[in-house]
Parts: structure tokens; sequence; C-alpha cells
């Protein structure tokens, strides 16, 4: 019986061919430095700039900037509303990928395309979209401009198609008859729904969550026609740094976007840790 | 009877899939669905494990009206082709999954899992993920997993089709000697017949939807019931009035043989131990086939445009060849 292991994959063959741990060919050099320069350029400048910005008035000012209450309410209900928006979308979001890999209904290629709309759309206009079906002028006669369903409701358009397009792919690839392996060991749908096929779509699930979650605590355009900008109330954190501009405080701007950033970073390596810790138990 | 199948059809559209099928199987029994591709072999296999639903008819397993159970209520062990094993479980956890499922206690999963690693030699892959171990490991694993669960009937859907040929060969001896160890009932899909002859006890050959043959692969091969199964089972030439396997005709240098074909060896192609002539005879428009052994054919001297007189061996598996003009001048 052939009992030899295929050679674990990755990083030990690529080191044994290319000679060192550490050693580039020619070409993977230049690749690498080219992917550094633009990245440095693009992304690590900008932040240190920022990060730069926010230090310039010193710890202090740093610290009372964000302690602030204002300033601080602004933080929270922009974190608090768009882990509320990302919750509901790693659920949402994957039921639409099911329905649309899964179900055959007429109308499907359509709403396939409708999905994105919200992610092709200004956000601007999409805050004119809310505005004019739930604005003082709803037909409906529901007004739901400054207040925090109103901002719920702005995140939750934004970020619909994240989680169903990272899911959507992963569902395609599954095999059909690992589920009706499950099924003859005698797995029903639901324990197979639960112990096969999420594990295999957490990752995506985790990975659409991350990008929506970044994009709502970031939100602007369709906020600034939604939210009324209320301190205390209905102020969001992206709406908050733009004050601090028009006061001309640059400091002001930058600690908030430097906690913004932090957040942003938390956020998706725990995400990332989850998705890892749940693939892995099965 | 273990699993008894009668009038099960199955049509998508207007393609018949299968087609009033009656078969039983016995207990304890290897049997091999032998036909070739499309010919409604799987499908049998899916009805016969409820993954598919038969349009008529029904299924009995094990005593056990099972036409309109689930997957889930059969009690059956499916393994698949492409091996379908749980990626993002270990191997041992592969193997637990059925167990855990009915909520067996975890020392008696554990020993139960230890044991048919041991079975299946992957014990010392027990906490390893399936993309570590080679397409021969995964299907054994698939198979552990498929038999943990003491599975009234286990099936196999083409399960080594996936796998080259040498690991294919081992597995399939392993197969047997498997079988003869553990005893289920098992029905396996082919459309190798080598692998049918050499591992099953009983074989039904199925084409188009139909059963063509049902019997032993020494039944099968020596009074095949038809042209059909005589040409699955191996290479088939024709010889005169007759259909037969190429290696059973004797050549001969002289007109001995009363009744013998003259002809002329229009090819010769040496595949290892064997020699394969193609011959021309009088009278026929389609060349013979002879196949023998590379010591015979130098014995006899042969090159091309030698020439022979050709006659079925003594014994001979022959079909009459139907829908084919007789030559004439067959006998001299």
């Amino acid at each position: 019986m052939t009992d030899t292991l295929v050679a674990p994959p990755g990083p030990a063959r690529r080191t044994s061919r290319s000679g060192g741990p550490f050693r580039l060919t020619p070409t993977s050099g230049v690749g690498l430095g080219v992917a550094l320069v633009w990245f440095s350029i693009l992304v690590l400048l900008p932040l240190a700039a920022v990060v730069g910005a926010a230090a310039d008035g010193g710890f202090d000012r740093f610290w009372n900037t964000l302690t602030d209450a204002q300033t601080f309410a602004a933080l929270r209900l922009t974190v608090v509303e768009a882990l509320l928006v990302t919750a509901v979308n790693a659920v949402i979001g994957t039921i639409v990928a099911w329905v649309l890999v899964r179900d055959q209904f007429p109308g499907k290629r359509i709403l396939d395309v409708v999905i994105d709309i919200p992610f092709a759309l200004p956000t601007i206009v999409a805050g004119l979209v809310l505005l004019s079906l739930w604005g003082p002028e709803s037909p409906m006669g529901i007004n739901i401009v400054n207040t925090r369903q109103g901002i719920f409701l702005a995140l939750l358009f934004v970020t619909l198609p994240f989680v169903v397009r990272t899911v959507q792919p992963v569902l395609i690839e599954l095999d059909a008859d690992v589920e009706e392996a499950a099924a003859s060991l005698g797995a029903s749908r639901v324990t197979t729904f639960r112990r096969i096929i999420l594990p295999s779509l957490v990752p995506a699930i985790a990975a659409g969550s991350s990008l929506g979650f970044a994009r709502a605590i970031s939100e602007f355009g369709s906020l600034v026609l939604i939210s009324g900008n209320t301190p205390y109330e209905t102020e969001v954190a992206s709406l908050k740094i733009l004050k601090f501009l028009e006061g001309d405080n640059q400091a002001g701007a930058a600690a908030v976007a430097v906690l913004l950033l932090v957040v942003a970073i938390v956020t998706i390596v725990i995400l990332d840790v989850i998705s890892r810790r749940v693939a892995r138990r099965g | 009877m273990s699993i008894e199948v009668r009038g099960v059809g199955k049509r998508y559209g207007d393609f018949i899939a299968l087609d009033d099928i009656n078969v039983s199987l016995p207990t304890g029994q290897l049997t091999a669905l032998l036909g070739p591709s499309g010919g409604g072999k799987s499908t049998l296999l899916r009805i016969i494990a409820g993954l598919e639903s038969t349009d008529g008819g029904s299924v009995e397993i094990e005593g056990v009206d099972a036409t309109k159970l689930p997957p889930q209520k059969r009690n059956v062990g499916f393994v698949f082709q492409h091996y379908a094993v749980f990626k993002h479980m270990t191997v041992a956890k592969n193997v637990a999954f059925g167990l855990e499922i009915r909520k067996r206690p975890k020392a008696e999963v554990k020993t139960k899992v230890a044991e048919l690693l041991e079975l299946v030699h992957l014990s010392q892959f027990a906490h390893r993920l399936p993309s570590q171990l080679s397409g021969g490991q995964r299907q054994r694993l698939a198979l552990a997993r498929a038999l943990a669960v003491e599975p009234s009937v286990l099936l196999l859907d083409e399960p080594f089709g996936a796998l080259d040929a040498k690991v294919r060969k081992e597995l399939r001896d392993w197969l047997r000697r498997l079988h003869d160890e553990v005893h289920v009932t098992t029905v396996f899909v082919t459309h190798d017949q080598e692998e049918a002859l050499e591992v099953a006890d009983e074989i039904v050959v199925i084409n188009e939807g139909r059963i063509e043959q049902i019997g032993s692969p020494d039944q099968l091969y020596d009074e095949p019931a038809n042209d059909f199964v005589m040409g699955f089972l191996g290479a088939v030439t024709q010889l005169g009035p007759l259909r037969l396997r190429p290696h059973d005709i004797e050549v001969a240098v002289s007109p001995g043989v009363p009744g013998s074909s003259p002809g002329v060896v229009l090819r010769a192609l040496r595949v290892g131990f064997e020699v394969r002539l193609t011959v021309e005879i009088e009278g026929q428009a389609e060349p013979v086939l002879v196949v023998l052994s590379r010591t015979h054919a130098r014995a006899l001297d042969l090159e091309l445009g030698s020439q022979v007189w050709l006659s079925p061996a003594t014994g001979a598996t022959t079909v009459p060849a139907f829908g084919v003009p007789r030559p004439e001048a067959v006998v001299s």
C-alpha cells in the first residue's frame, strides 16, 4: 500500500528550491520591490501622515479630543451601528447568497445584478434614494431623517453586497457530493448545514463582514443627507471629522481618523481569528 | 436477499436512464454493476442509496421497503468517486462524523474510529487534514467513514475511477480482502471490466438503462448472453460465422486442421509478452484479430505476409455473429 505522504504544501518546498528562507530570484525581487513601493506610496505614507498629524498636538490633545463627550458619542455611535449592521449582513448576506446559488426562480439573473447597485451607486446618490423614499416627503409617511434608524438603514443599504459577493463564489464551488455523503451518514439538513457547509463559508462570511464593517465605519456620502448630524444623537465619526476640518482643527480630525483606523484593524483581525477557529473546528 | 430492486425506472426528460430494472443482491456478496458510461449503473446505485428518486417500482433493503425513505434513514454507506471527504475535519473527525450524529458515547466513538483507521491503514494520519493525503488514502478514509455507521449495505460509485492505474490496482485487491474480512453486502459501480472480473462475486451488466446479464465472472466470460456482454468483457473478433476472443484462435502455418480459414498476416504488433496479429482471410471484409504469446509467435516464425490458417481453439467461447453477412468460403 502506498502510504507516502503528499509533500507538505507551500513554504517547505519553496525554501528548498530557492536555497534559503529569504533568498529571492531577480524577478521576484523586482516584483516585491514594485509591490512595496506601490503599497508605501498609496497606503503606508498617508497612514503615517495621519498618525503624525494626530501626534502633532501632543498626546494630551489627542486624548482630550477622543474623550471629549461629543466626539466620544460620535465614535461610539459609529462603531455600534457598524457592528449591528455587520451582524445583520453576515446573516442576511449569507441567506441572499444561498438563494442566488441554490434556488431557481424567475428573475434570479436580475436580482443577481441588482445586488451590486448599492455598491455601484455614488453613496450620495444612495442617500438621495433613501431620502426620497423615507424622507420628509416619504410616500409611506415614514420619516427617518435625523434618526439612528436612518443611519442604520443607510449603512445596511451601502454594505449589502459585501457578504453576498464573498459568499456566493464559495457556495458555487461547494461539492454536492459532500452534502450527499453527510446525508447518507445520517445527518439532517440542519446538521449538514451547521457542520459541513457553514465551516466552509465562515472565512468568506468573515471576509465580507470585514469589508462591510470597514465601509460602515467610514461611510460618509449617504449619511450626509440622512443622519441630520445632531451632536450626541446622530452625529457619526466621518461627519465629525468633517466638522473638525471645517473648524480648522486638523489634529482633532486626525485623532478621530487614527482611532477609526485602530478600530478597523482590530475588527479585521478579530474576524480573521474567529474564521480560522471556526473553519478548523468543524 | 439484502437488496431487492423491483421495476425501478428513471427518466430525465426524454432520456431513459433506467428501464424496468429487476435485480436482487444476496447478503454478504460483493456485486459489481458493470457497463459503459451513461448506461445507468450510477443512477441505479444512487436510487438504492436514496440520493435519487425512482419513477416507479420499489427498493427493499434488508427486508425493509426503502422506496420512500430519505438517505438518512436507509443505513447505507456510500463512497463517491471523488472521495467527498469533509475537508475542514481531520481524518479521525471525518470517520467519527456518522457516530457523533448518532450521539454515541465519546469513548465508544474513539475506540471505533481507532479500529477503523487501523482497518484502512490510516492510523498514523488520524490528525492530518484530508488535503495532506494522497488520492488513494482519501478514498480509504471515505471507506472508513462509510463503514463507521455499520451500514447494512455498502455502495461504491466508481470508487477507484479518479486514481492512477497502480494505486487503483492496489486498492482493488485491498477492497477484496477488506470485504472478505468485514462481509458487508457491497455493491460497486465500475466501467472497467477487469476490475469487475477480478473483484466481484457477481456482476450485473447494465447498458442503455437495461440489465444485459447477471452472473458470476466466469459465467459472464464463458457464457455471455449476447454480443454486447461478450464485447464488453474483453476484445472480440470475427472468424467466419463466429465471434470469439482473439486469444481463442489457433494459428497454424499449414492447412492441417479441417475447417481452418486461410489468410495472410497484414500487421503484427508486439506489446510486451503478446503479439497481436491482423489477418486478412478470404471471403471476409473485416480482418481477424489474433493474439498469441511472443514465444508462440516466434516458434511459428511469423512475419508480415506469412500465409496462416486460423481455427477456433478447442473450448473457445463463441457467439454467432448476427447482422453480418455470412461468408461462404469458410469451409474449404
